[in-house]
């Protein structure tokens, strides 16, 4: 009965997750998913076994407020660092279940299982203080620049090799308690270590990947277990990581290796670099910027990662709806890695009421900014950099990105001259045709809103 | 050299490494998240072993670990769950456009 209602959850997750792939049916997909949940738990606990129930109902009121809690209060905002915080205690689940299992049999379990312990103990505690570190970073706990140090690859290989040897030993001759501790803490620092030399810029990345992480770790800890439906979700899981790691992977032109240990946006750049790319700044006025709106048909919107820092979402929506009131084409141009996870700006501009058809992908649109009147960039800036076409000294050469310098004008809107997160110059910024407004991203929409709307009323009331 | 146990678990799993790929190969950008936060939520499954390992009477530490597994399992079922419907809630078409993929 038990196996039936596991094999009934592992369909539902299936079906689950192909909802979840197409937008009319993604809700629906999510509720599936979970029914799946409540039936694999419900015959967890009614299959017997269960002699004490004090920590399991206490560990499930706990979860569920802390959970339920933090899901219902995050911003929209801070979505990447929330996902990323869900997914580490997942992987921490999975360490502690294969340490008390090991812990209860002594290591009394067959060769497979003996195998997966140490497995699961080392992907789940990387992903699980991974995920910290992540979040750490997002939420600017700690800077979200990598964090870099001599012989820093040498020291991960090693801790990595003495975290194998120590995996040999405890399969060799379980339960080996005291290795098995030091085993636990190793993964814990390698996953501290993966991820602080990664930049903000790369997060997307580094999210989905500990995503994958963390249903690998949950297939180890079925293979522990010998539970069929902890190795089937979790292999799910990990595969589907893979692909938008993947996905992320190919959206910057970079193989998930360089993204890992390269360091990236490591070098720190200067004012003085801005003037060695040869070009003067031309800052325009909050009137100047609605002026170029004023007389757009047809305008692109870039959002970056900055709009979400500037809670510009709304701002950027309401400056799009007056456009379109006013005849203008607007749309919405995403990058793939805009922002700090895979379909951050989705979820920004859905949450301020952008219909979903008004943003287009990279390559859906890429060809239409050559008939564009205005491009206004908001706080992106690496998907805009025309470097990343010409420059290949630049080190996102090669990355695909928006040829918004083909328009007939660029707005940027920018905090300051000062570089991007990823700490590379931008010859946009210094191209004839942009215009630099600085400022808090969403005062300064704000601002051009009430410019055009008085504008208008002006012309209203004389016309 | 490897029972037969084993040998159909392998199976089971490489199996869903397959499905795995093949049922999302193809998602539009602008479900990346709520897909990634969703199967987030699912790999929230082993709680379900941690609910087995904290029902065993294996003495305080058992109980300790087993609390905190359980826990940390369900903040990430019910938060990836949660954010997920959250986030698919605002999804929304326009209402005078033609019908376009997503």
């Amino acid at each position: 009965m038990v196996e039936l209602l596991y094999l009934t959850a592992s369909i539902l997750f299936i079906l689950g997750l192909r909802m979840l792939s197409a937008v009319e049916t993604a809700r629906r997909g999510n509720v599936v998913s979970m029914v799946g949940m409540a039936l694999a738990v419900g015959a967890t606990l009614l299959k017997g076994g269960t002699v004490s129930w004090i920590p399991i109902l206490a560990g499930v009121a706990a979860g569920t407020a802390i959970g339920g809690i933090s899901a219902v209060r995050v911003r929209m905002t801070a979505m990447p660092q929330m996902v990323a915080m869900y997914n580490g205690f997942g992987g921490g689940a999975s360490l502690l279940v294969v340490a008390v299992e090991l812990y209860r049999t002594g290591g009394q379990v067959p060769l497979a299982a003996l195998i997966a312990i140490p497995l699961s103990t080392i992907v789940g505690g990387v992903t699980f203080t991974g995920s910290v570190i992540a979040f750490a970073k997002l939420q600017e706990i700690m800077p979200g620049r990598p964090i870099l140090f001599k012989g820093q690859h040498w020291l991960n290989l090693v801790l990595l090799l003495i975290a194998m040897g120590l995996s040999v030993y405890v399969i060799v001759a379980p339960p080996a308690s005291g290795l098995f501790i030091v085993l636990n803490i190793l993964a814990l620092i390698l996953g501290v270590l993966s991820v602080i030399p990664i930049g903000g810029a790369d997060m997307p990345v580094v999210i989905a990947l500990l995503n994958s992480y963390s249903g690998i770790a949950g297939a180890t800890a079925g293979f522990v277990l010998s539970n069929n439906v902890l190795i089937i979700s979790g292999s799910l899981v990990g595969a589907s990581g893979l692909i938008l790691t993947n996905i992320m992977c190919r959206a910057m032109n970079r193989s998930l290796a360089n993204v890992l240990f390269a360091g990236f946006g490591a070098t720190s750049v200067t004012q003085e670099v801005m003037t060695a790319a040869g070009g003067r700044v031309t800052e325009g006025t909050i009137e100047d910027a609605a002026a170029v709106f004023e007389n757009a048909r047809s305008v692109i919107i870039v959002p970056g990662y900055g709009m979400a820092v500037a809670q510009a979402q709304h701002a950027v929506r309401e400056l799009g709806d007056l456009l379109i009131e006013h005849g203008a084409m607007v749309r919405y141009a995403i990058h793939p890695v805009a922002g700090r996870m895979p379909g951050h700006m989705n979820v920004l501009l859905a949450e301020a009421n952008v219909p979903y058809d008004q943003l287009f992908d990279l390559d859906a649109i890429n060809d239409d900014f050559p008939r564009t009147d205005a491009v206004l960039v908001v706080g992106a800036n690496d998907v805009v950099n025309p470097a990343a076409k010409t420059d290949p000294h630049s080190p996102i050469y090669g990355m695909p990105v928006f040829n918004v310098e083909e328009a007939r004008t660029v707005i940027v809107l920018k905090r300051s001259m000062r570089p991007g997160f990823a700490g590379i110059e931008n010859e946009l910024f210094v191209h004839p045709k942009t215009m630099m407004v600085f400022g808090d991203a969403r005062q300064t929409l704000l601002k051009i809103i009430a410019a055009l709307k008085a504008e208008r009323g002006a012309l209203a009331a004389t016309g | 050299m490897i029972s037969e146990g084993l040998l159909f678990t392998l199976y089971i799993f490489i199996l869903a490494v397959f499905v795995g790929f093949e049922v999302i190969s193809k998602v539009p950008p602008i479900l990346h998240t709520p897909l990634m936060s969703g199967s987030n939520a699912i790999s929230g499954i082993t709680l379900v072993g941690a609910l087995i390992v904290a029902g065993y009477a294996g003495g305080d530490l058992v109980a300790v670990l087993g609390f905190l597994a359980v826990t940390f399992g369900t903040i990430n079922i019910v938060g990836g769950y949660l954010v997920t419907d959250r986030m698919l809630r605002m999804f929304k078409r326009g209402p005078q456009k033609h019908r376009r993929h997503g």
